[in-house]
């Protein structure tokens, strides 16, 4: 817990050489997301990860589920806003690709909409967490000792309390307004990453590039800027990537139980949510599509952090 | 070994502490302040008045989460404003029954995931391991509920099956004079759970069978078969122990769901109704009480590791 701290203070600066090391390799570690492999960058990564097929198929769902939630609704029009008692809970038809629900809204172009909320509020909560988590973790990490400590215990009592009884909690008290789900969200998903990237920076601070830095003389803000943050970039791309899927999941549930986004916005899981009540009466298409539509984006960003995971360890082992 | 005990117990209590001191926050952010939040919408100012001073929130922050945790020690919760009875009553009801769901559940689930896992790992690659990853993948990235309406659809309101509802009733006895009605709850939130074992077994015996004890017994003639179920298995079950202890909050909040659902009486339900009526002493109570029960899970988790490891057990 104290790695790193209490050995540095220990050695006399003068040991290390080049006092005036220039920042050439923490540069490379920067392009490279990986301290071993000084060559390749970027454009070896994508080459990289273009191997996993289940990757790609990720990649291409979600840049469907995208093109369909935000370009569909140019192409295909429909009503979201009013109530049509003519046309209630109608099956699918010419005029209604996957029918109606209960107000006689249309089904598809209602899942159009919930892909907008599910997508933005997914993406905006796991961005949000992984920077809080980032920047938790390396600073617990570097710091080491008591503050490490403390830090990490505030991240298991959070841990301690279920994700959802803690959203379910925060959106009572705070009203379901996207604002509001999107904070709530990314403050039950930074935990994970702040414990990766903590566990990480305890061995950086070992590491000759920071025991350098920190003999030129480079303040704490610096190094965890510089040297800490930059090397821990893939678990963070793939631990982001891991929780938009969350994000998605978590909104679904509180939607399914009432706290999501509120009509007239739609969302996935309030789709599902009303469409409970007509399970005996058979009306598949109130139930199967939004399912699916979760389904297919949960799974789309969990093949991308799969492969994305993988394509880093293959770079790793390769030191 | 002791050492690691007394380290780990002491880490679980910090933990526990900040449970508390997370539940005290919350409190004070509720709308109004904790007076209005606890005693409800309605009170006067009278009310309000006497309840301030009596409850000392008129006192700097640190008295009051002394008087805070003082009234925990002493078992009080407050009462629920929408069923008007105390927290702790309401909580005893429905633990039992949510301890019953989860408690199948993981069986089930290790049940299943174990032996799954464990021939994924034997014939690691081939079509078979690849669909069950695939399905896991699908498992895992499906919403509890969901899951549990697709179930309703075929067990119930196709094939008249199983009951669509948990069992009703409230007590852990008429839950079990209902088996039947158990079954769909318990398939729901164990599917999920499954997929995630069954992963993560997956991976821990991949990296036992690489292991040279595993090459020693190979060699030493040991057949495949009894390498798997005895040397493979018994090494990746310890790591298992531990994702236990780590996914109880998962499986927590998956009951919750499971549990609106089937309209199954557990602590998920109860705090759902809570949840959607603003009844903030309840939803509270919950939180503590589930915060709690899974600190002291996962710490037993780690006890038993430190038990079931002879390296541990030695050191």
């Amino acid at each position: 817990m104290t790695a790193g701290t209490p050995d540095m203070a220990a050695r006399p600066a003068g040991q290390l050489p080049g006092a005036t090391l220039p920042p050439a390799p923490a540069r490379e570690v920067t392009a490279a997301s990986d301290p071993g492999v000084p060559t390749g960058g970027f454009a070896a990564f994508v080459r990289a990860f273009r191997q996993s097929k289940a990757g790609l198929l990720g990649v291409g769902i979600v840049l469907g589920a995208i093109a369909f939630s935000f370009l569909g609704p140019l192409f295909y029009h429909t009503d979201q806003v009013h109530v049509n008692l003519n046309a209630i809970s109608q099956p699918p038809s010419a005029r209604h690709l996957l029918g109606t629900n209960a107000v006689g809204n249309d089904v598809l172009g209602q899942l159009m909409l919930g892909g907008q909320s599910s997508i933005e509020i997914g993406l905006a909560a796991a961005l949000l967490a992984s920077i809080l988590g980032t920047v938790w973790g390396a600073v617990a990490g570097y710091a080491g000792g008591w503050l490490d400590a403390v830090m990490m215990r505030v991240v298991d009592s959070m841990i301690a309390i279920p994700h959802l009884l803690m959203i379910l909690l925060l959106t009572s008290i705070f009203g379901p307004s996207t604002p509001v789900l999107i904070l709530v969200i990314a403050i039950v998903s930074w935990l994970a990453t702040a414990r990766l990237v903590r566990g990480d920076a305890l061995s950086l601070v070992t590491r000759d590039f920071v025991h350098a830095a920190r003999a030129a003389g480079a303040a704490p803000g610096w190094v965890v800027r510089r040297h800490i943050i930059p090397n821990v970039i893939g678990i963070i791309v793939v631990q982001t990537t891991f929780e938009v899927a969350n994000a998605i999941l978590l909104l679904a549930g509180l939607s399914f139980l009432g706290l999501g986004p509120q009509p007239p916005a739609a969302n996935w899981g309030g789709m599902l949510s009303n469409g409970l009540n007509f399970v005996f009466d058979g009306y598949w298409w109130l139930i199967y599509p939004a399912g699916a539509a979760i389904v297919l984006t949960v799974c789309a960003f969990n093949m991308i952090g799969d492969a994305l995971r993988d394509t880093f360890e293959v770079r790793l082992r390769r030191r | 070994m002791l050492n690691y005990i007394m380290r780990r117990i002491g880490q679980a209590l910090a933990v526990l502490f900040g449970v508390t001191i997370i539940a005290f926050i919350i409190i004070h952010l509720l709308p109004g302040g904790p007076a209005i939040a606890l005693l409800g919408p309605h009170a006067s100012a009278q009310q309000l008045h006497t309840f301030i001073v009596q409850n000392g929130y008129n006192k700097p922050i640190f008295v009051q989460y002394g008087y805070y945790l003082s009234r925990l020690f002493k078992g009080s919760l407050g009462y629920s404003y929408r069923y008007g009875e105390p927290v702790t009553t309401l909580l005893k009801n429905a633990l039992p029954n949510s301890l019953l769901l989860v408690g199948l559940s993981y069986m089930v689930a290790l049940v299943v995931a174990v032996p799954l896992g464990l021939l994924q790992a034997a014939k690691r690659n081939s079509p078979a391991d690849n669909t069950i990853t695939g399905l896991a993948l699908i498992g895992y990235s499906m919403p509890v509920f969901w899951l549990g309406i697709i179930l309703v659809v075929v067990f119930s309101s196709t094939t008249h099956l199983l009951p669509p509802e948990g069992p009703q009733g409230g007590t852990i006895a008429a839950a079990l004079q209902q088996p039947l009605a158990m079954v769909l709850p318990v398939a729901t939130l164990s599917i999920v759970t499954i997929a995630l074992f069954s992963r993560y077994m997956r991976s821990s015996a991949i990296e036992s069978l690489v292991q040279d004890y595993i090459r020693t017994a190979r060699a030493e003639g040991v057949s495949n078969t009894r390498v798997l179920w005895r040397h493979v298995l018994r090494n990746s079950l310890l790591p298992l122990i531990t994702l236990v202890g780590l996914s109880l909050p998962v499986t927590v909040s998956g009951a919750v769901i499971t549990e609106s659902v089937f309209n199954y009486p557990g602590m998920g339900l109860l705090f759902w109704n809570a949840a959607t009526t603003h009844d903030y002493p309840l939803l509270m109570g919950c939180v503590l009480v589930v915060g709690i029960a899974t600190v002291l899970g996962s710490l037993l988790a780690d006890l038993l590791y430190a038990v079931a490891d002879p390296r541990l057990r030695r050191a």
